[in-house]
């Protein structure tokens, strides 16, 4: 049996394995991919000690981390359950189970989807959740950015530099991300931004051509060749069913990260915690690893 | 016999460094396409996949889409 099992390998899981490995606790990661949301984003320039680092070299610089200490790793298994019987935590995927004393789900957010007609043909055909990864194969094409957050203002960010034009389409009255990025985008020659704004409809061939909008009652058509879904995230939360969750669906935690379940702890953009940032995930990561480091002591 | 392995990526994927990662782990040659800086070579990608997403793995004749690993395995035989 593992003395602890954590959920997921972003900043927040990678964080918590590395103390909870310099504590010499016997140790499993599952994950389903390394880096989560951190590898998918563009520009990074609030990370202490990094003036400017993009995504995936910091994600790449957290998995070296991790396995300088050779911690146990089982990549691309997707957790099914996580539930605590007698004493012990199981942790069900989608290829087996294991055991451990306690637990950290750490398994973040995923995008959330626009519900609309057209998005799912239209996937990875010119529509993508991605800009991080897909954003390169639009140079010099017209492309619409759905959403007003920062993520949407990086994937703009981003886009601006290769597109032809980028239409933004906003459904408050404002951009809401930060204001050094709203500036740079306000500045761009080659943004329109449509504030109050609903897709309604994704429409093309064999590619995305083109997109509806309704804007404050009136229907608009927009062309473009790609469509980047930037409209905010779910939490990854779902399998862990007896926990305790928010009307959001993340993972309530006390102040030592532990949830409602006695020996599982939840750490980073899966939690309640306010703040979804790199660095507040990798914070609480540590917190959530000194949580179980102490839970261990307490119960022996 | 090896098969000749393209690997159609972006620098920014975190998947393409990924399935990067995998090849070289079990010592499969491969040829990188870098689709973000080769605009030919990204139609090209587009045409034999029948989309846009990155990355792309052409094993001899055949076509993966995504970091497939377990179709990368069968295919190439490891």
């Amino acid at each position: 049996m593992y003395d602890l099992i954590i959920i997921g390998a972003g900043p927040a899981g990678i964080t918590a394995s590395v103390y909870a490995a310099r504590k010499k606790m016997n140790l499993l990661v599952i994950t389903k991919d390394i880096g989560g949301q951190a590898a998918r984003s563009a520009d990074i320039e609030n990370y202490t000690g990094y003036q400017f680092i993009s995504g995936p070299e910091l994600a790449t610089k957290f998995q070296e981390h991790m396995k300088k200490y050779g911690i146990a790793l089982k990549e691309d298994e997707e957790v099914i359950e996580v539930d605590r019987i007698n004493d012990s935590i199981t942790v069900k995927t989608n290829e087996g189970a294991d055991e451990a004393k306690t637990a950290i789900i750490a398994s973040g957010k995923k995008s959330r989807e626009l519900g609309v007609p057209g998005e799912k043909e239209f996937k990875n055909r010119g529509l993508t959740y991605c800009a991080t990864c897909d954003g390169p194969l639009f140079t010099a094409k017209d492309v619409a950015v759905i959403g007003g957050g920062n993520s949407a203002l990086d994937a703009t960010l981003q886009l601006i530099k290769i597109a032809k034009q980028v239409y933004i389409i906003n459904l408050t009255p404002a951009l809401s991300g930060d204001a050094v990025m709203r500036e740079k985008i306000e500045h761009a020659k080659n943004v329109t931004i449509f504030n109050n704004a609903r897709v309604t409809n994704i429409m093309g061939d064999k590619f995305v051509t083109g997109i509806k909008i309704d804007k404050s009652g009136k229907t608009e058509l927009l062309n473009v060749q790609g469509v980047f879904v930037e409209i905010g995230l779910i939490p990854n939360s779902e399998f862990a069913k007896k926990v305790e969750k928010n009307q959001f669906g993340e993972i309530k935690v006390d102040c030592f990260n532990q949830t409602n379940i006695p020996g599982v702890f939840a750490a980073g953009d899966v939690t309640d915690v306010p703040g979804k940032q790199i660095i507040i995930a990798a914070g609480e990561g540590a917190k959530a690893a000194l949580g179980t480091f102490r839970y261990l002591a307490q119960t022996k | 016999m090896t098969k000749k392995v393209k690997v159609y990526s972006t620098p920014t994927c975190p998947y393409c460094i990924r399935a990067k990662q995998f090849l070289k782990d079990n010592n499969v040659e491969f040829e990188n396409i870098d689709v973000s800086s080769d605009q030919a070579a990204a139609e090209e990608m587009i045409r034999k996949s029948g989309q846009m997403g990155v990355p792309v793995l052409e094993i001899e004749d055949e076509i993966i889409v995504g970091f497939d690993k377990e179709k990368i395995k069968q295919t190439l035989g490891i």
